[in-house]
């Protein structure tokens, strides 16, 4: 089936089976391999881009559902040479370890704060909670996000 | 501690930001399933239903009939070339695919080769076994009772499932000071079977070039050049010879001791490579990574303590036994079944002590690694907090102030425990003491009787604990004979930037950073001038990987002692240029001075750019270096942790309400990455103590086998965390420093159980085995009559 998609505001074309796995097409076909796969059960998020601007675990979607879509994945997140806070906020305070879940963990970030962007403590750890990370125990993550709201605010 | 450095320079105790970050937070790490090479090929493994069954028929005509299949690859087909049964690390046999029969449930059956990723798993559900079930040995201590099925019918003269015994200490002193004790607790201690379960899985690209008879593996490995000896040693007889295997460590999505093994997946991918000269992908998904990769734990500890009536503690007994699954594929220093077990004895004065392990064969798969831990460390310092704390509340003490009057004093450094280790440096009593002051616990202790008087469950739990981490010294350790040194080769450029190569290979710990700052301290080479490579055996010097917290102990002290050689030449050579004797020059980081005359002077980059240009007559060029760093001793890193907790008697739900760690890792290289390794491990200490376990039904059926019942804190039950630290370094590493990163998951569990018993005492409950679950302690409160 012919797929039409937008991703990281590029059109892409591409002729897939039915049942292909929009993270395999983002991966293997338009080769961005920065969406991680983690699971088998849509639990660790290390899948997770934008689709229309929400965040979905594109290990649970096909590619033909994403079809005249746009998508966003964490290379989309730069513009211009310049990072997003979230990207900035996440090396300022040391929220990844071994980079894996850092891209879902990013995009689901991203979206949770333009739908929240003065979130408390409790809801940044619930937002993130369809995110696992093995690594850093979450709290500078926590920070992380919480330090991309306070930058958004302030406008930067 | 201040600085030595500037911050521009960026040494050590700087929380200098990681230089890893930004290709990971662009997505552009290069992890294993990233490498794409032109007509590779894709691998996917058929697994058993059964736990232990016969194959009688493999019949793989219809998945061969799937377009994109090109082979089905069965044991028969590696008995060919011998290769269907492979050594472990603790000279056992495991298979690579079964000939004869499967012995654990997900085990390999065979594999199918294809041209894409959906053809192999099409092909996969196509292939047809006919299996001959046979008895299934799910319990260790049932493996060992006589007329047990014996499970090892390949070992020739193995009439029963015991693996070996291994024991260590003084018996019959032990067995005296118990007879003599005025106090005496024992406890069954069931430590679990879990997974490290790493966000990214295992897998490999393998590449036999045909033409170069080069094999190059990207591989999740975290110990690139002794997978390279082990292909040579094992696969030499079909042609691979060690200068013509590469192994490429790319960007590791976290690794834990999960990724120190060989896996049957890598090997049949290699053998497919070898094949059909065609690049073959492996990655297994996260149901197989749970299912059948390398567990950690499993141990069934009976443990006793024996002290004083004034609870001065006297002697430590302790029988395990070890359950491996069908094949001993631990991953310890040889001489070591047990791993480093004998550290049991914990920041405790003990002068008597008496350790024996068990190993049995059961219908389960093969391991026995580490999860975040160095060897089998976790199940010691698990076992003496549990009983520390059972002693304190068997005599009516404070467990703070029990602990406090047990500790090995720090004036007793070195010391010389009662099971033969030699402790490097500690303050027990500082770390607790700390870590006390900052959760607040007379308040604390006085909240939890007002509570009790209402009848709420609120416990406070510590756990003081000892690791031993840096494998380790050459006289006792060795992975395959191979010695446990690292390395480390530091080359500085003319313009006075410099790069330097490790034989280990980080797997988030952010080596690429912490690395440089060790240079950066020695050399005074600003950090951000430092290139740091590893996981490249083509490239990199020999070492024997990451794992067991060894990286900063062995690799950083190897970085240490090369630079030092570097800053030998780098004296004679600015003497040299200052026309004095190298004597007459003192040294600061980055800077040689004549003594004296501080303006006449020659920073680093001089010196490095003269050793290329202008370097003195009869001097070699080049300012390079290499260490091979043999350890002189163990390190041994502490802690004190304490945590609250309140438990739902409704529910029997446990909430970690307050989590404070105390650390002690010597001197610190990157205080914000330490932070991060306790944050990281406590988190790793919390899961198994709470959520995780891989247990078995009575067939063998494996019950956690995939993330819908084998559970990862997420954010949202995971504490927030409170860290602070000590610094007592080690007197024999270069740098002082000792190593963290598993400290935590070492530490923690402990302190949340003896929470959990702590809120439960006055009911009469003494020990709940982890993970501690609501349905656990729910049931344990009606026992108690407490919920109805």
């Amino acid at each position: 089936m012919l797929v039409k998609v937008t991703v990281n505001g590029e059109k892409h074309e591409a002729e897939v089976e039915p049942r292909l796995l929009l993270v395999h097409m983002i991966r293997e076909t338009l080769r961005l391999t920065g969406t991680h796969i983690g699971c088998d059960t849509s639990h660790c998020g290390a899948c997770t881009v934008l689709l229309d601007g929400r965040p979905v675990k594109s290990c649970t979607v096909f590619a033909v559902q994403a079809h005249g879509r746009e998508i966003t994945t964490v290379e989309g997140l730069e513009q211009d040479g310049k990072l997003h806070p979230l990207q900035e906020a996440f090396m300022a305070e040391h929220g990844l370890q071994c980079g894996y879940c850092t891209p879902g963990m990013l995009m689901t970030g991203v979206a949770f704060l333009q739908k929240n962007p003065k979130p408390t403590e409790e809801e940044i750890r619930w937002a993130i909670s369809g995110n696992l990370c093995r690594c850093t125990g979450y709290v500078n993550i926590v920070k992380a996000i919480q330090h991309a709201a306070a930058t958004i605010q302030g406008g930067a | 501690m201040a600085p030595k450095t500037s911050p521009e320079v960026g040494g050590m105790g700087h929380s200098v930001k990681r230089k890893e970050d930004p290709r990971f937070i662009r997505g552009k790490g290069t992890y294993v399933d990233d490498v794409v090479l032109p007509g590779m090929l894709y691998l996917d493994i058929v697994r058993s239903p059964f736990a232990h069954a016969k194959i009688k028929k493999i019949d793989a005509s219809k998945a061969t009939a799937i377009p994109g299949v090109l082979a089905v690859i069965t044991g028969k087909d590696l008995e060919k070339y011998n290769l269907h049964w492979m050594p472990t690390l603790m000279s056992d046999t495991q298979m690579v695919l079964p000939v004869e029969k499967v012995m654990y449930q997900a085990q390999e059956v065979a594999a199918v080769l294809a041209t894409s990723r959906y053809a192999a798993a099409d092909g996969v559900a196509a292939v047809e076994v006919e299996y001959e079930p046979l008895p299934v040995v799910v319990d260790p201590k049932k493996a060992l009772e006589p007329g047990a099925p014996v499970l090892r019918t390949d070992k020739k003269d193995k009439k029963d499932n015991h693996i070996w015994h291994w024991e260590w200490g003084n018996r019959a002193e032990t067995d005296r000071a118990f007879s003599e004790a005025e106090v005496t607790v024992k406890q069954d201690i069931y430590i679990p079977r879990i997974h490290v379960a790493s966000i990214e899985t295992c897998g490999c690209v393998a590449h036999f070039d045909k033409v170069e008879d080069k094999l190059t593996v990207w591989m999740t490995t975290q110990a690139p050049h002794a997978i390279r000896t082990v292909f040579a040693l094992v696969a030499g007889h079909v042609g691979l010879a060690e200068h013509k295997i590469r192994i490429i460590s790319p960007d590791i999505g976290g690794g834990f001791g999960g990724k120190v093994p060989v896996y049957p997946g890598y090997v049949i991918a290699v053998a497919a490579s070898v094949l059909t000269g065609k690049p073959v992908k492996w990655i297994e998904d996260r149901m197989e990574n749970l299912q059948a990769d390398s567990f950690a734990r499993d141990y069934h500890i009976t443990a006793e303590l024996a002290a004083k009536k004034d609870g001065t503690l006297t002697a430590l007994r302790i029988k395990t036994l070890a359950d491996h699954g069908y094949t001993d594929a631990a991953a310890n220093p040889s001489k070591f079944p047990a791993g480093l077990f004998h550290v049991c004895t914990g920041s405790y004065d003990l002068k008597a002590a008496h350790v024996e392990v068990d190993g049995a064969y059961t219908n389960k798969p093969p391991g026995g690694i580490a999860y975040r831990c160095s060897f089998r460390v976790t199940e010691a310092v698990h076992t003496i907090e549990r009983m520390a704390d059972l002693m304190a509340h068997q005599l009516g003490m404070d467990p703070a102030e029990f602990r406090m009057k047990n500790f090995v004093k720090p004036e007793q450094f070195p010391y010389r425990s009662a099971l033969g280790w030699e402790y490097d440096s500690g303050n027990y009593a500082g770390a607790l003491r700390k870590a006390m002051d900052m959760i607040g616990y007379a308040d604390l202790r006085r909240e939890q009787a007002e509570k009790r008087q209402r009848g709420e469950l609120m416990g406070i739990g510590i756990s003081s604990f000892t690791e031993i981490v840096g494998a380790g010294p050459s006289k006792h350790f060795d992975i395959l004979g191979l010695k446990m040194f690292d390395s480390c080769e530091i080359r500085v450029h003319p313009t006075g930037k410099a790069i330097a190569r490790f034989g280990t290979k980080s797997q988030g710990q952010g080596h690429e950073t912490t690395y440089a700052q060790i240079l950066a301290e020695e050399l005074g080479i600003p950090a951000k001038d430092i290139k740091i490579e590893e996981g490249d055996t083509d490239t990199a010097p020999y070492g024997l990987g990451t794992y067991a917290s060894r990286s900063t102990p062995v690799a950083g002290a190897a970085a240490a002692v090369a630079s030092r050689k570097i800053l030998d030449k780098a004296r004679k050579i600015a003497a040299h240029l200052l026309e004095v004797a190298p004597e007459d020059l003192v040294y600061e980081p980055g800077k040689f001075s004549v003594k004296g005359a501080p303006n006449r002077a020659k920073t680093i980059q001089e010196i490095a750019f003269a050793a290329y240009t202008n370097h003195p007559q009869g001097m070699e060029a080049g300012l390079e270096a290499v260490s091979y760093y043999d350890p002189p001793n163990l390190t041994y890193p502490f802690g004190s942790y304490i945590c609250v907790v309140d438990v739902d008697k409704g529910t029997g739900e446990v909430k970690v309400r307050r989590f404070v760690a105390v650390d002690d890792c010597g001197n610190i290289i990157n205080p914000m990455i330490v932070q991060g390794q306790v944050h990281g491990g406590l988190t790793m200490g919390f899961a198994p103590a709470l959520y995780e376990e891989i247990s078995y039904d009575e067939i063998g059926n494996v019950q956690g086998g995939s993330f819908i019942d084998y559970l990862l804190p997420t954010a949202v039950e995971t504490p927030r965390w409170e860290t602070g630290h000590t610094v007592t370094p080690s007197p024999h590493h270069p740098l002082g420093a000792k190593g963290v990163g598993e400290s935590a998951t070492v530490g923690a569990p402990a302190a949340i159980a003896n929470a959990v018993v702590d809120a439960l005492w006055h009911l009469g409950v003494r020990h709940v085995d982890i993970p501690i679950t609501p349905p656990k302690i729910w049931r344990l409160l009606r026992e108690k009559g407490v919920t109805e």
